[in-house]
């Protein structure tokens, strides 16, 4: 069958099946639809948390960013899975016993204060919207690369397909489609990993070929990638740091800090059953998260090895990478690096005009490595590769049949909508449940609410869609925004709400105030004020990364501890919470007495 | 069998504080503060540290949350605040 065929086939099945789960699932209740009517068991949600939480960037760019960093890609790893350790003992069960419907009523109540919440709303629509921005661009591409349709168009469908589903369905609908599109995503990741891993070292699961050594040798594929990459010019693979050891520590600390304090994610702790099931849930998701994480570092270092194999023959032959045979002929490149030429995203340049292409760091420091070149008679790396493509491109790299190219096309789609639709949950939940119930019409009826939560929910699709057809020059920055929101404001807020019982309203809001405004100095110094260009103000602070040289990606961690510093010190100075509200800490604590969520103010 | 919310309270962050020290130093602590002194150990291909940010903090991190899941189970039975 002819390639687009097979993808159209396959794109289009997962999509009914979605639409399927949609049309069955439909929920009647404003429990059903802002919690799935808390009866989803513990490891079905630990799958549909997986797929929320895995986005686009997780399917598609994580291993090749990881594949560009080397070692200090583990950060990623680190961060994003870590995490859910934090999450696990620190929130999800608590929240889960507290028993209402939205991270911001939670705030609200525990903190005793309309306008809590509101900062929370805030945080939670910034965070939420930022993020969905990126998820949205992210179906986009998929479509656009794959069914040859125009992004645009990609778009649009990918729209009409969330709101069919999330929309009737709400989060009962939105949980039992993740838990298909875990599985159609994890499949589509997995088996191009195996193949891949199978060829370079003969054993099938990637997350042991790492470690072993190259087919038919006795070097390690590690070892021999350090080799190739540090012969060129690059930084040694296993242990190039992301900037300096402090700036990763704060890094890692920052993803895990924010992935705890995401909403959408701690949402989905509100639709099982009991606190015990919560517990139990967030390491049934974190299961689901490292089948895709611990093959990811696996994918990008074999997908390094075997782009410098493609376009440099003695990388598998381990003879002279400088000899003038060792470059293949440019007319010799494979198909594939054509098809992707196209796209922009892979970028063939002559420079030294002798028809072979050179891979190599020509910004080296490594004194050998230039000299080399320089004999060579190369004049500057010929190719230069986006991140994006070493999962999308990499069975055909590694010349998989057309049926596995097909499934990583409806993997990345998968990837994609499922966490918008987790995005677009948590959006609604805010505005129908803490904005319209909470603050402007605490009468409404559950009919109406639910009414609410669908039309805020159709309203949050076309926002996103509208800002994922005209993505605003910021799109990039943002993601990382999200987290360093998520963890200055909302994570310390939650925790110091349960793991504080004296904690008062005046502290935990100029708290969360003070985390926030903090982060967004730092990240707008380095990149604009909202993201304009040319309103940045590095200058103002000394430099970029001046502060301890750590990168605004970095910066949530520290944000977090202005946070509790400053919550901290306000609660010192002024009265301490109402005696019930110390009472409801302390049932929040304790398991017993857990019942179904409900959304009653 | 007792009645005892300090006590109980106690025994969840004395569980709590023995499971973040294995989280800091599987990750921050092997992962990427020791992990050049580690990297001189090999398992199987992996030099050590590596593994550890590549790998092996991640199933530290799921081990982790399934001991919390049961011991936190055992301390609410200990302190009869379970769920029925």
């Amino acid at each position: 069958m002819e390639l687009q065929t097979t993808i159209y086939l396959v794109v289009g099945l997962s999509f009914a099946l979605y639409i399927g789960i949609a049309i069955w699932a439909r929920a009647g209740s404003t429990s059903e639809f802002y919690a799935a009517g808390g009866q989803v068991p513990p490891v079905m949600n630990g799958m549909a948390t997986a797929a929320d939480w895995m986005s686009a960037a997780s399917f598609i760019s994580m291993a090749g960013l990881i594949s560009n960093m080397g070692y200090g890609g583990g950060l990623f790893l680190m961060g994003w899975t870590g995490g859910y350790v934090l999450l696990a003992m620190l929130l999800a069960p608590y929240l889960r016993k507290f028993g209402k419907f939205t991270v911001p009523q939670f705030i609200g109540d525990r903190f005793y204060s309309k306008s809590a919440s509101t900062v929370a709303v805030i945080c939670l629509l910034t965070a939420s919207i930022t993020y969905i921005i990126g998820q949205m661009t992210g179906v986009g591409v998929a479509f656009s690369r794959f069914l040859g349709v125009s992004s645009d168009v990609g778009i649009y469908v990918g729209m009409g397909i969330v709101f069919l589903y999330a929309v009737f369905g709400g989060m009962k609908g939105i949980t039992y489609t993740q838990v298909a599109q875990y599985i159609v995503l994890i499949i589509a990741y997995t088996i191009p990993a195996i193949f891949i891993s199978l060829q370079l070292t003969g054993m099938p699961i990637p997350q042991l070929g790492l470690g072993s050594d190259m087919a038919g040798t006795d070097v390690s594929l590690l070892a021999r990638l350090d080799q190739v990459v540090t012969d060129l010019g690059f930084g040694k693979y296993t242990t190039t740091t992301a900037g300096s050891t402090l700036n990763m520590f704060v890094y890692t600390m920052s993803l895990m800090i924010g992935t705890a304090g995401l909403p959408h994610v701690i949402m989905r702790f509100f639709t099982v059953p009991s606190v015990a099931a919560a517990r139990s849930s967030a390491g049934w998701a974190l299961v689901f998260i490292a089948i895709l994480y611990t093959t990811a570092p696996a994918v990008a270092a074999m997908a390094r090895m075997n782009l410098h194999g493609t376009v440099n023959t003695a990388v598998a032959k381990s003879g002279d990478l400088f000899a003038t045979e060792a470059s293949i002929k440019a007319e010799d490149r494979p198909d594939w690096m054509k098809r992707w030429e196209k796209t922009g995203l892979l970028k063939f340049e002559d420079k030294n005009g002798d028809g072979r292409i050179q891979y190599y760091n020509d910004a080296t420091k490594n004194a050998d490595a230039k000299a080399k070149a320089d004999a060579a008679g190369w004049k500057g790396n010929e190719l230069t590769v986006n991140a994006d493509i070493i999962v999308l491109a990499n069975p055909e790299i590694a010349l998989l049949p057309n049926w596995v190219i097909a499934l990583v096309a409806a993997g990345g789609l998968a990837a994609a909508l499922s966490t918008a639709a987790g995005l677009l949950m948590a959006i609604s939940a805010a505005v129908s449940h803490d904005l319209i119930k909470g603050v402007f019409a605490p009468n409404i009826s559950e009919k109406s609410e639910l009414l609410a939560g669908k039309i805020s929910m159709a309203v949050a699709i076309v926002i996103s869609g509208y800002l994922g057809l005209n993505p605003p020059g910021f799109a990039a920055g943002t993601v990382a925004l999200a987290f360093g929101i998520a963890a200055s404001s909302l994570f310390p807020a939650i925790m110091m709400g349960i793991f504080s019982k004296k904690m008062n309203k005046e502290g935990a809001m100029a708290g969360m105030l003070a985390g926030l405004f903090v982060t967004l100095f730092y990240v707008f110094a380095h990149k604009g004020i909202f993201f304009i260009k040319g309103t940045d103000f590095l200058p103002l602070i000394g430099g970029a990364n001046s502060f301890f040289g750590i990168t605004p990606e970095a910066f949530g961690a520290i944000g977090a501890l202005v946070n509790f510093a400053v919550a901290f010190a306000v609660d010192k100075v002024t009265k301490e919470p109402p005696e019930h509200i110390q009472h409801m800490v302390e049932a929040v604590r304790i398991p017993r007495g857990s019942k179904a969520v409900d959304g009653a103010h | 069998m007792q009645h005892d919310s300090g006590g109980y309270w106690r025994a969840t962050l004395g569980l709590l504080t023995r499971i973040l020290i294995i989280w800091f130093l599987v990750s921050f602590g092997a992962g990427i503060l020791f992990a050049d002194l580690l990297n001189g150990i090999k398992l199987g291909g992996y030099p050590l540290g590596f593994w550890f940010a590549h790998q092996g903090s991640m199933y530290v991190f799921i081990v982790l949350i399934f001991y919390y899941a049961k011991k936190m189970g055992d301390i609410d039975r200990q302190f009869d605040v379970h769920e029925d």
